[in-house]
């Protein structure tokens, strides 16, 4: 045991409270007052009308426990529960279950409550096996159910009478659905601003290109559910879960190639530095770099996802030279060098036929920000600088080396572009841990 | 391929496009064909309903073959590299509830018609006739449990669930049934152990189940909505369609970015050149001669394409030293393996490619290397990795010798199996070779500038490394 020396809180010991910005804060009271009046405010309807009809509020609330369960892992580290949603918005939206005459019509803080619970309950395993219980995706979905809920029960649903036509009901679902979709993926894109850094605007169009397939498929299935219960009662839940299923085996196909993939260039670019190119942990620090510097300069998602492979393969050129370059650093060597490796590494890459793109990054990696016929790409001008950062500073922590570096490259304008350097000093700045 | 249909993703050997149809499955297609025929013909068209009947019979069967044909075009249909979920049969099964078992028919009869172009007529024929087959039997299940069709009725739902989930049950066991019996004629005695689906059977089954589900969907969204319930669930039919295409690019994409990272990583040996690439194929020859599943054989392959990639991890001059090795440069080459699973942990593979990786020079008699295993404790991916890796290390040019012949390397292996190499895989490579063949590398001109040169193969079993005795 050490006496004596106190103790510092480690940045990445924080209380789980105390790593929370203040967006997801602010989120989470949202939704925790929104549980709590809806909680409330049941008590006090069950109080003076004991007999309601719990059937449709168990079924919807297994179906979104189920859902929650069923969680989708998105390209980008994001997690949608997409059956979970389906639920808990044809709960919302469901004014009727066929040969049923208790009063299905309740407000809409009960549909709040039984969202809850469910989710709740769907969350429950996955904290048991050691999983995040993504607390902040399911505020999300809240909110954005309680939302429509409010809307459709206590505004719309007065005007549906028993005989609208179902075009009218379809209709008014088909608004709600948006509107709840919007909040959903504009409270995400919020989230998401904050926890990388990058634009509202950029995060929002990220998120709305990301999501408006899964969203069409959500909000069609909501229709599909609220039509049918509506005609045939509670049963046919069952029948749609099949097809749900099927729909989200099909995304989470596609999620995990996209990690797998991004894992395996990630690794394999380190076959430089297994092989003494360059120095450990190069190509990854580079990647790392260079994608929050082109986040700080509003580049859109599929933009940096580019960035990234071109970052981290970078290097590969060097793959072809003979003997190493001593410490592997590129920056030390002649120009018309420079150009050769990267243009060996670009050789490579395109060997694939689908990264184009990537390949021209690489290639162009070594050109002058400056007097170069045809100008390098942003991307590119990007990777020259944060290769010559690391190359300079490496894995050092160290304030006054990474100042010098970024001095040197503000003091040479015609190779490193005037506006990434300035965004790459922002960037490593809040890479040094605090010492407080 | 679970929609049960012919000319999907994985041809069916004697009815490719290029190859012609086989005078077996010729009859076996006409019989079924002619079954189908007689059948639909003795159905009535009207099936009894004596409750709500569906608006317009004909006006409802064209919208259900309309979407019959939708759910069974490319656009809709779930295409990976052994599984096709195609939706279509929602279509039959929706017929089968609300128009009967006649209808059930004529929709299924529409893959005659299908908008795949590829189709040969002989595929259209067995596929139109297969799916009225498989519909009508549906129908007739689903009219005998609910004894009416029509609208589904909500007091009566529990019982048109049980009837739909015996109809989907019925389609599915139909329409696997014939088509499983031309698979064996055009197989001659069944299917190829490893290409054949069986081990994820059961998953198929299930997601044909899943899907067909929505033919009750269709039925009960009916009674509101009418025909626009044929338009509403190809929504999300098309967003999971548009997830699996994503996934199928993603996938290819993949697989080319991993071919050129190890091209990459083999510029650096001149003799090596596409030697992961050929042990990678042999690799998946065994995994597919001794019946492994899909996921498994996908995982040996990168493990047999990434296998060497350890080889950077040692020293250039020790790779290219030409007299015997010492103690210590003799270790370096046995760190390799090791060196390519540091290089390779972090990836999502499959725990047992990282072994295959790190033990595939292991030996059966238990003097290989980095662990000294034995037997059946070397993982069976390192087992057979180290097959293929020898094979293709001997049927290459070397520095110091010419290629051998496919023979000579089959004596070769013979000769290690049982103390290199697990006798019961040589046997299965051979076999495989015996039916695929081999590619033999190019022949090896002169090494370019660059590359540098092996001049002793550790791969090699005909040439065993030459280390200093001290």
């Amino acid at each position: 045991m050490t006496i004596g020396i106190p103790r510092r809180p480690e940045p990445d010991r924080l209380a789980y409270w105390q790593a929370l910005d203040s967006g997801r804060l602010l989120l989470m009271a949202v939704a925790a007052m929104l549980v709590t009046a809806a909680f409330a405010s049941t008590a006090v309807i069950l109080h003076q009308q004991p007999k309601i009809d719990w059937s449709a509020a168990l079924a919807f609330g297994g179906f979104i426990a189920f859902g929650e369960l069923l969680r989708l892992a998105l390209p980008g580290g994001r997690e949608a529960a997409p059956i979970a949603m389906v639920g808990a918005m044809s709960y919302a939206l469901l004014l009727r279950v066929a040969g049923e005459h208790g009063n299905v019509r309740l407000p809409s803080v009960l549909v709040i409550a039984v969202c809850a619970v469910g989710m709740t309950v769907g969350a429950l395993p996955h904290i048991a096996a050691g999983r995040p219980a993504g607390v902040t995706g399911m505020c999300t979905r809240l909110v954005a159910v309680a939302g429509v809920a409010f809307i459709f029960r206590s505004v719309v649903s007065g005007f549906l009478k028993d005989h609208t036509t179902w075009q009218l009901e379809f209709a008014v679902m088909a608004v709600l659905i948006f509107f709840g979709w919007l909040i959903e993926t504009g409270v995400g894109a919020l989230i998401r601003a904050d926890d990388v850094g990058a634009r509202f605007s950029v995060a929002l169009a990220d998120e709305i290109r990301l999501q408006w397939q899964l969203g069409l498929a959500v909000g069609a299935s909501v229709i599909i559910t609220v039509f049918s219960v509506q005609a045939m009662g509670l049963p046919v839940l069952l029948a749609f879960t099949g097809p749900l299923l099927v729909t989200q085996v099909a995304f989470r196909r596609y999620a995990g190639i996209r990690a797998t993939y991004l894992q395996t260039v990630r690794s394999l670019a380190r076959v430089t530095e297994v092989a003494g190119y360059v120095e450990a942990g190069h190509s990854r620090r580079v990647s790392r770099l260079a994608v929050a510097v082109g986040r700080a300069l509003g580049m859109a998602e599929k933009e940096l996802l580019d960035l990234e492979y071109a970052a981290l393969m970078h290097d590969i050129g060097q793959l072809s030279l003979r003997d190493p370059i001593p410490g592997g650093a590129t920056v030390l060597v002649s120009p018309a060098d420079q150009d050769r490796i990267a243009e060996l590494g670009a050789e490579v890459i395109s060997h694939a036929g689908v990264l184009e793109r990537v390949a021209e990054l690489v290639r162009c990696q070594a050109w002058p920000a400056r007097g170069h016929e045809p100008p390098p790409p942003l991307s590119s001008m990007i990777i020259r600088a944060a290769n010559a950062f690391d190359d300079m500073v490496g894995s050092s922590t160290d304030r006054d080396r990474s100042a010098t570096a970024l001095d040197r490259m503000r003091l040479d304008p015609v190779a490193y572009d005037v506006d990434v350097v300035s965004a790459l000093g922002d960037v490593a700045g809040r890479r040094v841990p605090s010492r407080l | 391929m679970t929609s049960g249909q012919l000319g999907a993703s994985r041809p069916v050997p004697g009815t490719q496009r290029e190859a012609r149809i086989s005078p077996a499955a010729w009859v076996y297609i006409g019989a079924v064909v002619l079954a189908a025929a007689v059948l639909v013909a003795r159905t009535p068209v009207r099936a009894p309903t004596n409750i709500h009947e569906v608006g317009n019979y004909w006006a409802a069967l064209a919208v259900l073959q309309a979407l019959f044909l939708v759910c069974d075009s490319p656009r809709t249909a779930l295409t990976s590299r052994q599984t096709r979920w195609s939706p279509s049969s929602a279509a039959t099964l929706a017929a089968a509830v609300l128009l009967g078992p006649a209808a059930a028919a004529f929709v299924g009869a529409m893959s005659l018609l299908s908008l795949r172009r590829q189709l040969q007529l002989g595929q259209r024929l067995f596929n139109g006739a297969t799916h009225a087959l498989s519909g009508l039997a549906a129908g007739e299940a689903y009219l005998a449990i609910n004894t009416d069709v029509g609208l589904p009725q909500q007091p009566y739902f529990s019982r048109t669930l049980l009837a739909f989930a015996v109809a989907a049950g019925v389609h599915v066991l139909a329409n696997h049934g014939l088509i499983w019996g031309i698979y064996r004629l055009t197989r001659g005695g069944g299917m190829q152990r490893g290409e054949s689906p069986e081990s994820s059977v059961a998953l198929l089954l299930a997601s044909d189940l899943g899907y067909a589900s929505l033919g009750l969907v269709i039925a009960s969204l009916w009674t509101i909505m009418h025909w626009f319930a044929a338009v509403i669930v190809l929504v999300p039919l098309f967003v999971a369609r548009w997830a699996m295409a994503q996934f199928a690019e993603e996938h290819r994409a993949y697989a080319a970015t991993m071919n050129a990272l190890c091209q990459a990583v083999e510029t650096k040996d001149y003799y090596t050149r596409g030697h992961g690439d050929r042990v990678s194929r042999g690799a998946v020859m065994i995994a597919r001669k001794i019946g492994m599943n899909s996921a498994r054989t996908d995982a040996i392959r990168f493990a047999g394409m990434l296998h060497d990639v350890g080889k950077l991890g040692v020293p250039t001059q020790v790779l290219q030293k030409t007299g015997a090795l010492t103690e210590e440069e003799f270790a370096a080459i046995q760190l390799h393996p090791m060196r390519g699973l540091e290089i390779v942990r972090e990836i999502g593979f499959l725990f047992e490619a990282l072994n295959g990786i790190m033990h595939h020079h292991e030996r059966i008699d238990g003097r290989g290397y980095p662990m000294g295993l034995a037997g059946h404790e070397i993982p069976e991916f390192a087992r057979v990795i180290a097959v293929a890796d020898a094979f293709d290390s001997m049927t290459s040019t070397r520095s110091y010798r010419e290629a051998k012949s496919i023979d000579q390397g089959v004596a070769e292996l013979r000769k290690g199996a049982g103390t290199q190499f697990d006798p019961v895989l040589v046997e299965a490579f051979i076999a495989a070779l015996g039916q695929l063949g081999w590619v033999l590398p190019g022949p090896a001109g002169a090494p370019a500038d660059l590359a540098t040169v092996t001049v002793q193969d550790h791969d090699d079993p005909t040439a065993p490394l030459q280390v200093v005795v001290p």
